[in-house]
């Protein structure tokens, strides 16, 4: 799979580290409601199709950056902003 | 025409070649109702289906299967049976599993080739010693077997190892389980779907689950291609695919589907006697009977429902195998493929009820589906049989993560993809 | 009797140039050009082995990659290859090759006993028994099985050859170079894209090399001689594409084997290359398939297109008459050549009538037709010696040999890598590619395209078309060479046997798998395509199916009364042939498999008596000569230097991250639970991180070096992770606070100068500088400049004692190192290592990795106050859940030995005194000690209910060595409670 970092282009998945489910809110700074971190941290709408998900270039640029993927295909949809 | 296998039939059957066999499971046309219906037709769904009969005498229950039975992770594993686990909620499952297996080719009356050649798991560190101990110690102090290994005992039952100076890693010992070992994995989904299949269930393939009938917040069927499925309770055992089903009852759950590669050589003589498994990245492997050897390490890393793997993955994977068993760099590989399994926060299962009245979840096994197949077919049937945990999964509850409760056999943090 | 010999002329190979190779410990002669089989069937080798499972008589069935019978070892001792096929090995000087599967040799071998009892060894047998008598039955028969099993044998020695990796790019990558692949690739090429040609066989020419028309040859030459001008072209042969990868990442393996390549002068016996092409043509051809008919088998039954390709490109033919059967018109190509080199040549037609224009052209042969015919059975136990037919003309021909021609599978392997599935085509009675993504692109055999002309024009079209997507515009197309006749196809599909005797009929020659196998899954309800293979083991065997696949599917759907579409196909998995181990792993092993991280110091280490231990990928000073030979006595001698002098510790192992910006202190103040928002500039801070979860990620201290500059420390182990969750929360979540990361890990070196004697030690080193406690009281640091390099102390302690942290950009590490080492001498300072430190941190009460596991909250480490009351920090919300908090949670406490005769270890299990020992226990030992304050074995564990616990008599049970031993409970801090020494 080639992954386009934003800074660097087109590299190998495996310069690459994952980071998760990109579309989830994280709940504010200072947020002390637990339900809303367990589902936050916990729960995965994991689904078998489009996909925003984080990644990391960690052999590289060290950019995070939010990635479109399938999850039923593997395509890549391009960097999210 | 003999129902049960033995070695007398065979020679029956080898003497009279115009004596067919009997089909191993029927495949009726669905019902219109059941009393349980379970959707996922691989080795934990049939396991299920004939528990629920055999032990507790349920028996109008049908199993549901969008492909052929055994068309998910019992046939695209790696074989490996043990039950080295040391945290609480863990120990007594895998163990019960273990147990099981012991005499499940007897049970089912069909040979699944249950090898308990056992497994060693190499250290490469004093400080993994003393790891390994405390889960060795643990499998002691609850009756299950497991010995400590220094480095002289590991080279005299693994002369095959790089023990030379270039070794990256040195073995500093290994932990043993002498009970651990293989199965031959399509038999078991096989075994179970005959022996189901003989009690009364029936086995419905190439039939997708499209939906489930849920009013007041309980389950009383499921929607099929085939027309509506009415069903007293519905359990659900499609590890892999678990959040894609759980999603049609509304459900969110705490996993994401991985893609776990696995790998096989060409076929030789008998080389390696044992199941091992590497202490430096996460590598096992074992020679089937029919001579290859099985093999495999992490996942991929990011969540996919592709059965496709990654090259670098299949590199990594070839890299620990020449590393450690330096032989098998002139040996070839013959075939890799991927199987999607459920990944949680704590790499530990789901064996419960849910939100939904009636529907049972059994999922999120991550690494360890293969190995828990009869303890979670045992427990499943019995959790729906009485509404109720069997007490060997009190632990495996989706409410877990709410109360910190975590499972996490191994250290490895609240990464689903990491675990 | 001779069955096949060597043809007076003809042939690709070099008669001029003889080659010796052995088998079977006698020599083997043949001719460069020639490979393994083909040399063993010039010497009249035509039986060469045993089946897998019966142990009947084999010979080649094929000429190429899908041979499923002509498997031998190569080499000797660690060289020793097992179950290759001799159709792909280039017969070379010195070659050695054996038979295998069978004792005491393939000519006679006692394991045919299996045959005689095959109605036994039918599909699945062993599912229905070996299981008696008791419940572990089976452990009792699996070695028989095992040792049955299997084909070659393994050395179980390390492979001495060497194996290459590479990287490469290119606009096409064109697979196969038969017609349409030569013709797509020049196409390609003659745009200026870089084309890449890749083909498993030695030469290229695809089915060209088969042939032995003349003005096939010369346009042949002329393509490839064009392509090899060309600068944008690169050719490979030998070079099988073995997978087609997400990203259109192909992984391309070549074999070298044949060069005999010396790995000590650095060669490479493969070379496995990742390419990732911007578009692919596939051209990869089609496989003939086998007829299934009683005693199929014997050896000399082969392809009709592998009895072609001996004849025509290795000048290898059957002594005096073959048999070929077919249902197609392509069969005549192998009857017209073989009877032009002078074999008699008959012809079984399955179909009822043949065309005017075969009749005319085989009459012209002398070739004799049987139309609407099929082989009933076939004799020659070690050979073939006879054949009879069935069907409209029931007679019996002598004969040498046997072509089969079943029809064609178009090689879809690569096409469905990616995931579509191949369809099947009725025209070609075979499956097709299901489809193509945007840049791959399919021609020739592959696509069902069989006649010469049209595959040409297929392949140019798709090199012109693959060129243009990869943003080349002008081409010229490759034509076809003049007066081509595409010959037709005319396929009669025939699966199950029309007249065939009772002798087994094969459907997979290397599994064993016959026709009654196939109707044995049928009647047991194994009947879709992955269950039929999986119980059958069906295509299973090292040529992965090729032959064999569409028979079985075929026949299952006859016996289920569906078409082949509605019976599906099977999933074609990569490699597309058994790829070695050592091409995938490359380099990438042994001493090389892992990188070695190595601390700036580590010259000085190696220099000065240092042993190294492994800490992940680090290599670390475990202790030094001057303390001891073992790391057992070592580590205590080097303890009391700390404890009784001062001793120096290399720490450049730990996370270093340098945090700067405006927002710094902030942002240090969410990550941290305790408070750092107030960390006056000069002052280091011990701090402790959450992951989201609230359960501890790391620990480390963090110094404010200016208002808006810090400088961070995590645990060796954590370092990458802690970096990446730090650049996660600033450049994913908060955006708004102005910060910058960097790490200096490897960039700046840290040593420890511990010990009563430090500030006298570090005194002396550095004479310009204050270092009173005043000046520089603990947790307080300064950077101060030293013959023109900056210097950062910190006063901290992991030991207990007066402690320092002198950290410097890496390059001046051992200067300053062995600086501080000759300036302190006075105070008798020694270097110590990493088995002391982590003893020394123990005595402390020191939490590090086994404690800090994932798996333990802030309140289990002990460390529950630190964490702020009025602030937010990571993981805060979810650390609160309640059995985060609950009291029976197990906590740190100390352990004492309470018997001095024993020892403690690290895993053992805590009991309570009174409990029963089993079960999980109360806790367990993370970490041990021989302490040398308190002259006894101290721990650090976990335990229910910790501190709560103080002062009880527990016990330790480690009952893999039959152990226990009673332990006291004590605060975790076993010296210095009040922290005078921190403080002195």
């Amino acid at each position: 799979m080639m992954i386009p970092c934003p800074h660097c282009g087109d590299r190998d998945v495996s310069e690459f580290r994952y980071g998760g489910d990109a579309s989830k809110q994280r709940p504010a700074h200072g947020t002390g409601d637990l339900k809303a971190w367990h589902d936050y941290v916990f729960l995965f709408e994991n689904p078998k199709g489009p996909h925003t998900e984080y990644w990391q270039h960690v052999l590289g640029c060290r950019r995070w950056f939010k990635l479109a993927r399938n999850t039923a295909t593997n395509e890549i949809g391009g960097v999210v902003s | 025409m003999s129902k049960h296998y033995s070695a007398l039939a065979l020679a029956r059957h080898a003497l009279d070649p115009g004596m067919p066999w009997p089909k191993a499971w029927e495949s009726p046309e669905p019902k219109s109702s059941y009393d349980v219906v379970i959707v996922g037709g691989g080795g934990h769904g049939l396991a299920t289906a004939y528990y629920l009969a055999k032990n507790h005498g349920i028996t109008n229950v049908a199993v549901i299967e969008r492909s052929y039975i055994g068309s998910g992770n019992v046939g695209r594993n790696t074989t490996l049976i043990r039950s080295n686990y040391m945290i609480g909620g863990n120990t007594a499952f895998f163990e019960h599993s273990l147990k099981l297996w012991e005499g499940l080719s007897h049970d089912l009356n069909f040979n699944c080739m249950v090898s308990q050649r056992g497994q060693i798991v190499l250290a490469i560190s004093p400080v993994q010693m003393d790891v390994f101990a405390r889960r060795g110690n643990i499998m002691r102090l609850n009756g299950i077997d497991a010995e400590l290994l220094d480095a002289g005992e590991v080279r005299k039952l693994l002369p095959y190892l790089d023990y030379s100076k270039d070794a990256r890693w040195p073995i500093h010992g290994a932990i043993m389980q002498p009970r651990a070992g293989t199965v031959r994995h399509d038999a078991v989904a096989w075994g179970y779907a005959r022996a189901a299949s003989a009690l009364g269930v029936h086995i419905i393939e190439n039939c997708e689950v499209t939906g489930f009938v849920i009013n007041d917040g309980k389950v009383s069927g499921v929607e099929t291609p085939r027309g509506r499925i009415n069903a007293g309770k519905v359990g659900i055992a499609v590890a892999g695919h678990t959040s894609h089903v759980a999603s049609m009852a509304g459900l969110k759950l705490p996993v994401e589907s991985h893609i776990l590669q696995a790998f096989v050589t060409e076929p030789i003589k008998p080389i390696v006697d044992h199941v091992v498994s590497w202490g430096a990245e996460l590598f096992y492997l074992s020679q089937s009977d029919k001579g290859g050897l099985v093999f495999g390490g992490h996942i991929d890393g990011f969540n996919t429902y592709t059965q496709r793997g990654q090259f670098n993955r299949i590199q990594t994977v070839a890299e620990c195998a020449v590393s450690l068993m330096p032989f098998i760099s002139r040996l070839r590989l013959l075939r890799h493929w991927g199987g999607i399994q459920d990944m949680t926060p704590d790499g530990s299962p789901f064996i419960c009820r849910t939100p939904v009245k009636n529907l049972y979840l059994n999922g999120g096994w991550c690494y360890q589906g293969f190995k828990a197949t009869p303890a979670s077919g045992w427990t499943y049937a019995h959790t729906i049989a009485h509404d109720q945990e069997h007490e060997l999964v009190r632990d495996f509850a989706l409410d877990r993560f709410e109360k910190g409760r975590e499972l996490d056999e191994f250290g490895l943090g609240n990464w689903t993809y990491k675990q | 009797m001779t069955r096949f010999r060597r043809l007076p002329q003809g042939g690709r190979i070099d008669r001029a140039k003889p080659v010796s190779a052995r088998f079977d410990g006698k020599a083997l002669g043949g001719f460069a050009g020639d490979t393994l089989a083909s040399a063993l069937l010039a010497n009249d080798q035509v039986l060469i082995g045993r089946s897998f499972k019966y142990h009947r008589p084999r010979g080649l069935v094929a000429a190429g990659i899908e041979e499923p019978n002509g498997l031998f070892t190569l080499g000797e001792g660690a060289t020793t290859e097992p179950n290759v096929a001799a159709t792909m090995v280039d017969l070379v000087d010195g070659l050695v090759a054996r038979t295998q599967n069978a004792w005491p040799s393939a000519g006679f071998d006692l394991m045919a006993v299996n045959s005689i009892l095959s109605p036994l060894f039918q599909s699945g047998f062993y599912y229905k028994t070996f299981m008696g008598p008791t419940k572990g039955s089976w452990m009792f028969y699996e070695p028989f099985i095992r040792e049955a099993a299997g084909l070659g044998k393994a050395t179980g020695l390390p492979d001495p050859d060497r194996y290459d990796m590479r990287y490469a790019f290119c606009d096409v990558l064109v697979v196969g170079s038969g017609p349409a692949g030569l013709a797509a690739a020049l196409t390609a090429g003659r745009s200026g894209a870089r084309v890449v040609l890749a083909d498993q066989d030695s030469d290229f020419g695809g089915s060209l090399l088969s042939g032995n028309d003349a003005g096939h040859e010369a346009w042949r030459i002329a393509c490839i001689g064009e392509l090899k001008s060309l600068p944008n072209a690169e050719t490979c042969a030998r070079t099988t594409v073995q997978g087609l990868y997400d990203g259109n990442l192909a992984v391309l393996v070549e074999n070298r084997s044949h060069l005999r390549p010396d790995a000590r002068k650095g060669e490479a016996r493969m070379l496995l290359t990742q390419l990732r092409a911007k578009t692919i043509v596939m051209a990869t051809g089609a496989i003939e398939r086998p007829l299934v008919f009683s005693n199929n088998d014997r050896p000399g039954v082969m392809l009709a297109s592998a009895l072609r390709s001996y004849t025509n490109r290795f000048a290898v033919a059957p002594d005096k008459r073959a048999v070929i059967v077919t249902n197609n018109d392509t069969a005549y190509q192998a009857a017209l050549d073989l009877a032009t080199a002078g074999v008699a040549v008959t012809v079984a037609d399955h179909r009822a009538s043949v065309s005017a224009d075969i009749l005319s052209r085989a009459g012209a042969k002398g070739i004799a037709i049987f139309p609407g015919s099929g082989i009933f059975d076939v004799e020659g136990a070690k050979g073939v010696t006879r054949v009879k037919l069935g069907g409209a003309h029931a007679v019996t021909i002598e004969c040498d040999a046997v072509g089969m021609a079943g029809g064609w599978s178009p090689v879809v392997h690569l096409s469905s890598h990616g995931g579509i599935k191949p369809k099947f085509d009725e025209a070609a009675a075979g499956f097709v590619p299901g489809g193509f993504p945007a840049s791959h692109y399919g021609a020739g055999a592959m696509m069902g395209t069989y006649g010469l002309s049209a595959a040409i024009a297929e392949g140019s079209n798709a090199g012109a078309s693959a060129a243009s997507y990869a943003g080349f515009g002008k081409t010229r197309p490759v034509y076809a060479p003049e007066h081509v006749t595409d010959r037709s196809y005319a396929i009669l599909p025939t699966w199950a046997p029309a007249y065939s005797a009772k002798g087994k009929a094969f459907v997979d020659f290397q599994s064993d798998v016959t026709i009654k196998d196939v109707k044995i899954a049928h009647q047991e309800g194994y009947r879709s395509v992955e269950h039929l293979k999986r119980y059958t083991t069906l295509g299973m065997g090292t040529d992965q199916g090729k032959t064999s696949n569409i028979n079985a599917l075929a026949l299952m759907a006859e016996y289920r009364g569906i078409t082949i579409p509605e019976a599906g196909t099977t999933t074609f998995r990569p490699p597309y042939a058994p790829l070695t181990m050592g091409a995938i792993a490359g380099r990438t092993v042994g001493a090389h498999f892992r990188p070695v991280r190595l601390s700036p110091l580590h010259d000085w280490h190696v220099k000065n008596g240092a042993t190294f231990i492994d800490a992940g990928l680090w290599k670390r000073a475990w202790f030094y000569s001057w303390a001891g030979a073992t790391p057992e006595t070592a580590y205590v001698k080097e303890m009391e230097l700390v404890r009784r002098g001062v001793g120096l510790a290399d720490v450049s192992t730990l996370g270093k991250i340098d945090i700067q910006g405006p927002d710094a202190a902030e942002f240090l103040n969410r990550v941290y639970v305790n408070g750092f928002a107030k960390l006056p500039v000069g002052k280091v801070r011990y701090g402790v991180m959450l992951n989201d979860d609230g359960i501890v990620l790391d620990d480390g201290t963090t110094a404010r070096i200016s208002d808006n500059q810090f400088y961070m420390t995590t645990t060796t182990a954590q370092a990458g992770e802690v970096m990446s969750w730090l650049e996660y929360l600033l450049q994913c979540h908060w955006t708004d606070l102005n910060v910058q990361v960097a790490s200096l890990t490897d960039e700046w070196a840290g040593m420890a100068v511990s010990g009563p004697k430090a500030r006298e030690a570090l005194q002396l080193a550095f004479p310009a500088e204050d270092l009173s406690n005043d000046a520089l009281p603990y947790m307080g640091c300064k950077d101060f400049p030293f013959e023109g390099v900056t210097v950062r102390l910190l006063r901290m302690s992991f030991s207990g004692e007066l402690a320092y942290e002198v950290h410097v950009a890496a390059d001046y590490a051992i200067s300053l190192w062995a600086h501080i080492l000759k300036a302190a001498a006075p105070t008798g300072i020694k270097p110590y290592g990493l088995e002391a430190l982590a003893s020394l941190r123990i005595e402390k009460g020191h939490v590090a990795g086994l404690e800090l596991d994932h798996r333990n909250t802030l309140d289990d480490l002990g460390l529950g106050k630190m964490a702020g009351k009025e602030k937010d920090y990571v993981g805060r919300a979810l650390r609160f859940r309640e059995d985060c908090q609950s009291p029976e949670r197990w906590s740190l406490v100390g352990l004492e030995l309470m018997e001095p005769d024993k020892k403690l270890r690290g895993g053992s299990i805590l009991f309570a005194a009174t409990d029963e020992i089993k079960g999980h226990g109360r806790g367990y030992i993370t970490s041990v000690t021989w302490s040398t304050e308190l002259n006894t074995f101290i721990a650090l564990g976990l335990y229910k209910g910790g501190l709560g616990h103080e002062g009880e008599e527990i016990i330790a049970a480690f009952p893999l060595k039959n152990e226990q031993a009673r332990l006291k409970i004590v605060s975790p801090h076993f010296i210095d409670k009040e922290g005078a020494r921190l403080h002195a």
